[in-house]
C-alpha cells in the first residue's frame, strides 16, 4: 500500500502509512510530484512540509518516499550558480518553464553533461579516509575546486580516472571499503542540509576577514570563522552592507542567501556581480559566488531550508580549505518560517508564537561557521553573518535577542543614521565585537600604532556623545571652546572615517592600508585641533576640516601616499 | 500564469459546522483541490463565492468570501469549481469598472479572453529585469528625495485625513517617462492605471474614478461591502495588470489603497481560523501574505512592459511600527511617509522625508539618467534636514537666543526646505531639472563648508544657485 495525502494545510501536509517514512525523508507529493520532507511523525499519520504551492493539491494523491533526507549535491557547477531553498538551478528552472515558477520544478542542482577538467591527486593503493581530496578541478578561473571523498567513506583507492575530462556521471576512483566492497566515487556526492560536516578540530579564529568596511574592519571586526549578527528595521542598510560583504570582503568563496527578501536585490545582485571585478584576483567577482534566493512570495518551507542548504555549500567549500563566508538576509524570515510551519502543526508557541525551539536551532546555525581543520588537513573557514529584521524595529524581540546570544560581533544599524542617511548606519556606541582584541595584533602589522589611533577614536565617540548631552539640556553656550573642539572633532571621524558610501566609486572599498592611513591623518589633525588655542569658530576653516572630511572619496586605496601626505598640509 | 485547468464541478449540499466566515462540511469526494474556488448558493438563490481553506480526512473548509450571516445547515447547494478562482481577462478589460472579485458593475458586458489564478505564481529572479527607468511625477519631494523607476513597488504611508489620495491621483496624472534624458527607457507611453479600493468610502472611490483620465481599470470593494473580499481584490487587480504589462506590452500603475484594511481582514479571517496570532493579533504569516501581492510588480527580461505598485495605507495611530506599515516597508522598495505635522501647517505634499525612502533611486538617478548632480545632492539635502531637525528640537528646550550661527543657519534651511522644495500646488508639475535647482538654492542658506556630502567639484558646478537669492529664484520658475 503507498502512503496517501489525508489532510491538507497549506505547506503542511498529512498522509497515512507513517511506518514508511524517516524523519527527515524527502518526499514526492502528488501527481505531479511537490517536494517535501517529513518533519513529524505520529504512529499513523507523517507530517510533511511542502517546498511548493500546495494548491489544487487532493485528498488520496500518492505520497512517495525517496529513502534518504533532504539533501545538497556538492561538486564542480555550484560557483556562479543561482539556486532556490532547495538547490534547484534557478537559471535551468527559467529555460524551462518561463518566467514564473510552476509548481513540479525539477532539475539537476549540478548539470549532468558539463565535462570537467580533473587532474587526480592520489596514487592507487593509497589508504584514504573522508574528507581526503582526490583531485582538482579548475571550475572558474579563481577558483579550484578540490575533490573530495565523501565524509563517512574510508577505504583504500583501487582506480583513479586519468588526467581529463568528465562529467558528474563518470565514476572518476574506486574505493576498496573495511568490508570489500568496492564504491564508486564521483566528482560530486551528496550530503545532508541538517548535518553539520566533520571536521579534524576546530580552530580559534584569529585573522580578520577584512570587508573593506571602516567601521566594520576598524571598530567592530570579524575574524575569519566568525560570527556576525546584523539587525536593524527597514531601510536600514541591511541588504547594501550584505552585498558590500559579498561584494569587497577577502573571502575566497561568498554564499549569498536572499531568505524571504526581494526579489529585485537578487536581480541586483545576478546584475552586478559578472560585471563587479574582485580586487584580488581581478577576475568577475560572481565566479566565486553561490547564490540562493528564495524570495519572499516564493514558498515559505523552502525559505525555511534555504538557510541549511546555503551553510552546507558553504561548508563543502571550507573542506576544501577555502575560507568562505556565508550572508543570510534575512534570519528573522526564517525564523518565521518556522514559526508558520510551527503553527500549522499546532504546536505550543513560545514567545510572539515563535516555536520553543527558535534559540537552539538558531544556535545550531551560528555553531556551523568556524575556523577549522578539515579532514583534509588543511584550514577553512566558515564565517557566517546574518541580518534580522526586528518587527517594529525593536531590540528586545525573540530573534534579535537569541542571535545576540549565539554572535560575537553585533551590528546594529540605527534608524536615525539612516534617516540622516549617514551609511553604513552601524551605531558607533551600541555595537561591538568580541574579536576586536584578538585582531588587534594584526593590525598592528598593517600599521604600527593602530591599536593607539584607534583608542583614541573610540575615546573621542564616547566623550562627544557625553557632551551631546549637555548641549540637549543647556544648548552650546554651556559648552567650553575645548568641549566644542571635541564635537567638532567627532564630526569629523563621523564624516570623514566612519562614514562610507556603496555609491563612491573610489571608496566603496577601503584597503586596509586607505583605512590605517586615514586613521592616522584624522587622528592627527584632530589633535591638533585639540592641543590648538585657536577658538572653535575659526577652527574649522583653519585645520581645513571639511577637505579632511572629503579625503575618503576623493583618494582610493592606491593612493595611501596622498593620505598620509596630509600630515604634512598645515 | 497558465491558465487553470477546468473539470466537471462538484456540487455538495451538506453543511456541517459554520463558524465566523468558515463553513465546514463532510464530503467523501477525493476530487477536491486545496485553494480550489467554491460557490454557494443559499436559499434565495444568491451566490456567494469562497475557497477550499484546509482538507482533512473527508472534512473540508471553506472561506466564504460574503460572509456566513444567513446560511442554514443542509440546505444550501455548494460547487466545487475544479479550479482556483481566476479572474477573466483581455485587452478589453480597460475602462472596466469591476467589483472587488472582477466582476462588472458597470452594467457592462461579462469579461471575455483568458482565466487566470488570480494568486500567480512568483516570478523567477532570474526572470525580473533590475527596474532603473526614472518616473518623473512632477512632485518635488518624490522625483528629487525618493526618485521613482518603472517597475518599482513604491507605497504611500498615511493617517486618516491626510491627502494621500490626492498625492496617488496627482502622480497618476502626471507620471511620465523623460527619454531625453536619455537612460534606457526610449518611449514615453502612456500609463495605464489599475485602482484597486479595498474596502473604502464610496466618495473616494468616485474621486479616483473622476480624477484619473485616462486609461483605467477599477476594481472596487467599498467599506460596505463583504470583508473577506477584501482578500482577493488586490489579487484580481494585480492579476489583472500583469496581464496587461506582461502579455500586452504595456506600463501599468498600480494603486491600492486602503492596504491597512486589508491586514485588517486577513486578521479576521485568521482568527476565525484559530490560527496564532503574533503582533496585535495579526497572523505570523502577514509578511508572506503582502509579500504575495507586493513582489508582483517589477520588469520581466525581454519584455517590454512593467507593474509599478503604489499601495497607500493608513498607519493606525500614526505609528510607524505598526505591523502593517512595518511589515510593508519590510517588503516594498522603499516608502513615501506622510506627516501629520507638515499637513497641519498646510504644507501639499506633506512629506516627512527622514523615513522617506527610495531603494531603486541610486541606480535609476544620475549621469545619464536624469542629472550628475541628482545622488550627491538628495543625500546633502537629507544630511542637513535631519541636523536642522536636530537644531530644532534643541531650541524647543533651549531658546533661539543660545543657537549658534551656524545652527541658525540650519533652523533657516529647514524652513526653506519645508516651504519652497517640499511643498508645491496640486497642480504644480514640476521637471526634475527645476525640482533639484530648487534643492541648491534651498542649500544656499548654509554655509559653504557645512556642505560635506557634495564634492568641491559640484559646489563649482552649481554655486551660482547657491548664491541665488531664495524667493527671487523662485518667483521666476513660476513665470
Ligand atoms: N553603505 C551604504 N551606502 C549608501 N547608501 C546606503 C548604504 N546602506 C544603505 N544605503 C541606502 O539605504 C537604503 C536601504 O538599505 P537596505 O535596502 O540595505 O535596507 P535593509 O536594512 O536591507 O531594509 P529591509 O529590512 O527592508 O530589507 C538603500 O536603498 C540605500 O539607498
Ligand atoms: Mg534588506
Amino acid at each position: 500500500m503507498s502512503a496517501r495525502t489525508i489532510r491538507i494545510s497549506g505547506p503542511v501536509v498529512v498522509c497515512d502509512h507513517a511506518e514508511q517514512f524517516a524523519m527527515g525523508d524527502r518526499v514526492a507529493v502528488g501527481k505531479v510530484g511537490l517536494i517535501g520532507e517529513v518533519i513529524r511523525l505520529t504512529p499513523t499519520e507523517c507530517f510533511l512540509q511542502v517546498y511548493e504551492d500546495t494548491t489544487e493539491l487532493f485528498i488520496g494523491e500518492p505520497v512517495t518516499g525517496s529513502g534518504s533526507a533532504l539533501a545538497v549535491e556538492l561538486g564542480p557547477g555550484l560557483l556562479t550558480t543561482i539556486y532556490d531553498g532547495i538547490q534547484r538551478p534557478l537559471a535551468l528552472i527559467q529555460e524551462q518553464l518561463g518566467a514564473s515558477i510552476l509548481q513540479g520544478a525539477q532539475a539537476p542542482a549540478l548539470s549532468r553533461t558539463q565535462a570537467w577538467p580533473f587532474t587526480p591527486q592520489q596514487e592507487i593503493g593509497t589508504q584514504l579516509s573522508g574528507g581526503a581530496i582526490i583531485g582538482l578541478v579548475q571550475e572558474t578561473p579563481s577558483v579550484c575546486h578540490k575533490i573530495l571523498l565523501p565524509p563517512g567513506l574510508a577505504g583504500q583507492l583501487v582506480h583513479i580516472a586519468e588526467p581529463g575530462e568528465y562529467t558528474l556521471e563518470n565514476p572518476i576512483a574506486r574505493i576498496s571499503c573495511a568490508n570489500g566492497q568496492e564504491h564508486p566515487v564521483y566528482l560530486y556526492h551528496r550530503w545532508p542540509v541538517r548535518i553539520k560536516r566533520p571536521v579534524q578540530q576546530r580552530l580559534s579564529p584569529d585573522l580578520p576577514l577584512i570587508t573593506g568596511q571602516r567601521i566594520i574592519d576598524t571598530l567592530f571586526p570579524i575574524a575569519k570563522g566568525g560570527t556576525a549578527a546584523m539587525p536593524g528595521g527597514f531601510g536600514t542598510g541591511k541588504t547594501v552592507t550584505q552585498h558590500n560583504l559579498a561584494k569587497w570582503c577577502d573571502a575566497d568563496i561568498i554564499i549569498y542567501i536572499g531568505c524571504g527578501e526581494r526579489g529585485n536585490e537578487i536581480t541586483g545582485v545576478l546584475e552586478d556581480f559578472p560585471q563587479l571585478r574582485d580586487p584580488r584576483t581581478g577576475r568577475p567577482l560572481i565566479e566565486r559566488t553561490v547564490m540562493i534566493a528564495n524570495t519572499s512570495n516564493m514558498p515559505v518551507a523552502a525559505r525555511e531550508a534555504s538557510i541549511y542548504t546555503g551553510i552546507t555549500i558553504a561548508e563543502y567549500f571550507r573542506d576544501q580549505g577555502l575560507d568562505v563566508a556565508l550572508m543570510a538576509d534575512s534570519t528573522s524570515r526564517w525564523a518565521e518560517a518556522l514559526r508558520e510551519i510551527s503553527g500549522r502543526l499546532e504546536e505550543m508557541p513560545a514567545e510572539e508564537g515563535f516555536p520553543a525551539y527558535l534559540p537552539s536551532r538558531t544556535a545550531e546555525f551560528y555553531e556551523r561557521a568556524g575556523r577549522v581543520r578539515t579532514l583534509a588537513d588543511e584550514t577553512g573557514s566558515v564565517t557566517a553573518i546574518g541580518a534580522v529584521s526586528p518587527p517594529g524595529g525593536d531590540f528586545s524581540e525573540p530573534v534579535t535577542l537569541h542571535t545576540q546570544r549565539f554572535v560575537k560581533a553585533y551590528w546594529m544599524l540605527d534608524k536615525n543614521l539612516a534617516y540622516a542617511r549617514f551609511f553604513p548606519a552601524i551605531h558607533p556606541l551600541e555595537s561591538y565585537s568580541e574579536y576586536e582584541s584578538d585582531l588587534a595584533q594584526w593590525w598592528e602589522k598593517v600599521s604600527p600604532g593602530w591599536q593607539r589611533d584607534r583608542d583614541e577614536l573610540v575615546g573621542l565617540l564616547i566623550a562627544a556623545d557625553q557632551l551631546k548631552g549637555i548641549v540637549r539640556i543647556l544648548g552650546e553656550e554651556g559648552l567650553s571652546d575645548h568641549q566644542r573642539k571635541t564635537l567638532m572633532a567627532e564630526r569629523v571621524v563621523k564624516e570623514g572615517f566612519l562614514q562610507q558610501s556603496a555609491f563612491s566609486p573610489k571608496d566603496r572599498f577601503a584597503s586596509p592600508e586607505k583605512q590605517a592611513c586615514l586613521l592616522r591623518v584624522i587622528i592627527w589633525r584632530i589633535r591638533a585641533l585639540l592641543e590648538d588655542t585657536t577658538p572653535a569658530r575659526e577652527a574649522f576653516a583653519k585645520f581645513k576640516l571639511n577637505e579632511l572630511i572629503r579625503l575618503k572619496d576623493e583618494l582610493g586605496s592606491d593612493e595611501t601616499e596622498k593620505i598620509l601626505a596630509w600630515q604634512k598640509v598645515q | 500564469m497558465a491558465e487553470s485547468s477546468m473539470k466537471d464541478p462538484i456540487i455538495y449540499t451538506q453543511l456541517e459546522r459554520i463558524e465566523g466566515p468558515l463553513i465546514a462540511l463532510v464530503a467523501a469526494l477525493p476530487g477536491i483541490g486545496f485553494g480550489e474556488a467554491v460557490r454557494v448558493v443559499d436559499l434565495e438563490g444568491r451566490i456567494r463565492h469562497g475557497r477550499v481553506a484546509l482538507l482533512d480526512g473527508d472534512k473540508v473548509t471553506i472561506e466564504v468570501f460574503q460572509g456566513t450571516t444567513g446560511l442554514a445547515k443542509g440546505s444550501e447547494r455548494i460547487r466545487f469549481l475544479g479550479h482556483p478562482i481566476t479572474i477573466t481577462v483581455s485587452e478589453s478589460i480597460i475602462g472596466r469598472r469591476l467589483n472587488g472579485m472582477g466582476e462588472p458593475i458597470d452594467g457592462g458586458p461579462p469579461l471575455t479572453g483568458v482565466a487566470l489564478n488570480i494568486n500567480g505564481s512568483p516570478l523567477n529572479p532570474t526572470a525580473r529585469a533590475y527596474p532603473q527607468d526614472f518616473i518623473q511625477t512632477g512632485i518635488t519631494g518624490i522625483d528629487a528625495m525618493n526618485a521613482l523607476v518603472r517597475g518599482q513597488k513604491l507605497p504611500i504611508f498615511s493617517s486618516s485625513g491626510l491627502p494621500h489620495d490626492q498625492l496617488a491621483i496627482q502622480i497618476a496624472q502626471q507620471a511620465k517617462i523623460r527619454p531625453d534624458l536619455s537612460g534606457s527607457a526610449k518611449d514615453s507611453e502612456e500609463l495605464v492605471v489599475v485602482f484597486a479600493a479595498i474596502g473604502v468610502k464610496h466618495d473616494v472611490a468616485v474621486r479616483f474614478a473622476e480624477e484619473i483620465s485616462g486609461r483605467t481599470v477599477s476594481f472596487l470593494n467599498l467599506a460596505d461591502d463583504p470583508v473577506m473580499e477584501r482578500l482577493l481584490t488586490p489579487r484580481v487587480a494585480l492579476t489583472a495588470a500583469e496581464y496587461l504589462a506582461f502579455e500586452l506590452g504595456l506600463h501599468v500603475l498600480v494603486i491600492l489603497t486602503d492596504m491597512t484594511v486589508y491586514g485588517e481582514a486577513l486578521r479576521e479571517v485568521a482568527t476565525a481560523r484559530g490560527d496564532i496570532p503574533s503582533r496585535k493579533g495579526y497572523p505570523g504569516y502577514l509578511y508572506s501574505d503582502l509579500a504575495t501581492i507586493f513582489e508582483r510588480a517589477g520588469r520581466i527580461k525581454g519584455k517590454p512592459g512593467s507593474i509599478t505598485q503604489i499601495p497607500i495605507l493608513t498607519m493606525p495611530n500614526n505609528d510607524i511600527t505598526h505591523p502593517i506599515p512595518d511589515l510593508t516597508g519590510y517588503i516594498t522598495e522603499g516608502q513615501i511617509v506622510f506627516s501629520r505635522d507638515l499637513f497641519r501647517q498646510r504644507f501639499y505634499p506633506p512629506i516627512n522625508l527622514p523615513p522617506s525612502l527610495s531603494r531603486l533611486m541610486a541606480d535609476g538617478v544620475g549621469e545619464g539618467l536624469t542629472r550628475s548632480d541628482h545622488h550627491p545632492l538628495m543625500e546633502q539635502l537629507y544630511a542637513a534636514y535631519a541636523r536642522a531637525e536636530e537644531v530644532r528640537m534643541m531650541t524647543r528646550i533651549v531658546g533661539e537666543e543660545d543657537l549658534s550661527t551656524v545652527d541658525r543657519c540650519y533652523l533657516e534651511f529647514g524652513q526653506c526646505l519645508e516651504r519652497l522644495f517640499i511643498a508645491q500646488d496640486i497642480t504644480d508639475d514640476r521637471s526634475i531639472e527645476e525640482s533639484l535647482d530648487i534643492g541648491w538654492r534651498v542649500l544656499g542658506c548654509l554655509p559653504r563648508e557645512e556642505l560635506t556630502r557634495l564634492s568641491t567639484q559640484l559646489i563649482e558646478t552649481h554655486g551660482a544657485l547657491l548664491d541665488e537669492e531664495l524667493d527671487q529664484g523662485l518667483e521666476r520658475e513660476k513665470d
